[in-house]
């Protein structure tokens, strides 16, 4: 079923009010960064503040009882959404905290120095460092899966970097910077073949297709909740039970034992609570209910067949001004990734501001890709179920004019 | 050389375009005897080095730079260099602080900029000041630096 853009931004008061950036009408093509909020996701979030303030699991009268059957029903909601078990959502600050969470709280317990973690040269930040730092800890080796020449992962390139000593391989589900799809549910074969786990950064797909973590049969799945149109500092970590079981809490706290004493002995609470000490973001959570609610109304395969239209318009639309070179035509995710022939990226990005284009430039957090795409910076054009064919014309627009025009962005 | 046409928009850009794309400065020193400085961003790619030389009399002999860096790095970072070379470190210093001032709209000594008068108008785009200052950040801290270390 497609999308009807303009009924649908009637629900987000970011293009309601309409917002102007530099007197212009924003075009907002920065999606895969973050996501504007529909009012449904505003007054969950609000709600708490108005009409339910109170702590979950700490105390005894009514309104911290029905926030506890609030957060479980947003844990429920959002199982339901990855097709999960409730037992195996975790709460966290975002796909960032998840991913820490598996690498300080499994990988650092059980890897040591003939163990390896292979990655790809096309992870974000957040899927390398917390590796890079559990192989200071443990000794451990990280290795990377070589990419095809489009730069896309393949089930062969994995099968012919795995070892005997491959005890996790960690990749994401779409790349942040090229939109490739990772086939997960053969890399996942592929690893349990070996007695390898796979953890999935899912901060770029799970907003954008339907995810089912049965299906895929991934280890562990991390996401972010501000990426989906939810609040920012939330997000999700989901793992299968029996991992979850055997993982140490990252962090220790309220909330996550069930009772302690003055020798030292602590039992800690099964999972999920486990992972969740302190007060958790609870406005955040109910936040993120409400989004993965307004998005499975949408519907994630109607999202998802929206984005490869916007996808393909934009890309021969941007072609067809034979001004710009193109590193990511063929990848599936609502992300073109390109420059503009003859202008350094960031000065094409400050001339879409000046005409109130919101486009990512720089390394996009992926930074040892650029030995791969053999430039120092790319522009970025991400999209949403929001995104209209104009904004694309408008950025087609912009791109026509740019390197003539960009230092007009310092000047009228 | 001061400048006494009238700093129109079109003369403003020859004047960046013209340094970001045959940059005279960008080479990093063969010999010894230069302080040098880093600076980076953590909000973009630019990264660069400082070089400056300086003659035992408190007057800078050379000025140079080398690193990665969009065009208003690159241009701005270059005009410092033309601009340094042949200044006394406390003329270096003030024309510095004047340059600031006008990046961040505050009122500045518009006689001692020249062509880094071009950008002027960068502020406009407020995400783009620290690639029209990076350079003079750096050149900044290695002179005060410097100077208590004399």
């Amino acid at each position: 079923m497609s999308i009807d853009v303009k009924k649908i931004r009637a629900d987000f008061p970011m293009f309601r009010n309409g917002i102007k950036m530099q007197g212009h009408d924003l075009v907002f093509l920065d999606n895969a960064s973050t996501t504007f909020k529909p009012d449904s996701v505003l007054e969950a979030v609000t709600s708490y503040y108005t009409n339910r303030t109170s702590n979950s699991h700490r105390g005894d009268y009514d309104l911290c009882y029905d926030m506890d059957v609030a957060v479980l029903s947003a844990r429920k909601t959002i199982a339901s959404f990855l097709n999960s078990d409730w037992k195996e959502i975790v709460f966290t600050s975002g796909a960032t905290a998840s991913l820490n969470l598996v690498a300080f709280g499994y990988a650092a317990k059980y890897l040591g120095p003939n163990d390896e973690i292979l990655l790809t040269q096309a992870e974000h930040a957040s899927n390398v460092l917390p590796w890079y730092k559990v192989a200071e800890m443990t000794g451990c080796k990280i290795n990377f899966i070589p990419l095809d020449e489009q730069g896309r992962l393949t089930v062969e390139n994995l099968k012919n970097t795995l070892t005997p000593s491959t005890k996790l391989v960690c990749v994401a589900h779409v790349t942040n910077v090229l939109g490739y799809l990772a086939p997960v549910k053969e890399l996942a074969k592929a690893c349990h073949e070996n007695g390898t786990l796979l953890c999935v950064d899912g901060a770029q797909s799970v907003p954008h297709c339907a995810t089912d973590v049965r299906d895929l049969d991934c280890d562990f799945l991390a996401f972010s909740g501000h990426k989906l149109c939810g609040p920012t500092g939330i997000g999700v970590l989901y793992g299968k039970f029996e991992l979850l079981s055997k993982m140490e809490p990252f962090m220790t706290g309220g909330g996550m034992n069930a009772k302690f004493d003055m020798c030292g002995d602590v039992n800690y609470l099964e999972p999920p609570l486990r992972f969740e000490a302190g007060t958790q973001n609870l406005e955040g959570i109910l936040g993120l209910e409400a989004a993965v609610r307004y998005v499975q109304s949408v519907g994630m395969d109607n999202i998802a067949e929206h984005e490869r239209a916007l996808k393909k318009y934009a890309v021969e639309k941007l072609a067809a001004t034979k001004k710009v070179t193109i590193y990511n035509a063929e990848s599936e995710a609502g992300i073109v990734t390109f420059n503009v022939d003859g202008v350094f990226a960031q000065d094409a990005a400050t001339y879409l501001n000046s005409r109130g284009i919101a486009c990512r430039s720089g390394q996009h957090c992926a930074k040892i890709l650029n030995d791969f795409l053999k430039t120092v910076a790319t522009v970025r054009a991400s999209f949403y179920f929001y995104t209209s064919y104009e904004d694309i014309d408008a950025l087609v627009e912009a791109v026509t004019h740019c390197k003539e025009e960009f230092l007009n962005a310092y000047f009228n | 050389m001061p400048i006494s046409i009238e700093l129109t928009p079109d003369i403003m850009r020859e004047i960046i375009l013209d340094h970001a794309s045959s940059p005279r400065h960008k080479i990093v020193p063969s010999e010894e005897g230069y302080l040098s400085m880093h600076s980076s961003s953590v909000n973009c790619i630019d990264d660069i080095d400082v070089y400056l030389k300086e003659d035992g009399s408190g007057f800078i002999s050379d000025a140079r730079w080398e690193g990665t860096a969009c065009t208003i790095s690159t241009a701005s970072t270059d005009i410092l260099c033309d601009l340094l070379i042949g200044k006394k470190k406390e003329d270096a210093l003030y024309m510095i602080e004047q340059y600031t001032k006008m990046l961040h709209e505050e009122e500045y000594d518009a006689s001692v900029l020249e062509e880094a008068l071009a950008f002027m108008n960068t502020s406009k785009q407020a995400a783009r000041i620290h690639c029209a200052t990076i350079g003079w950040d750096a050149v900044s801290e290695l002179l005060k630096e410097h100077h208590h270390e004399s």
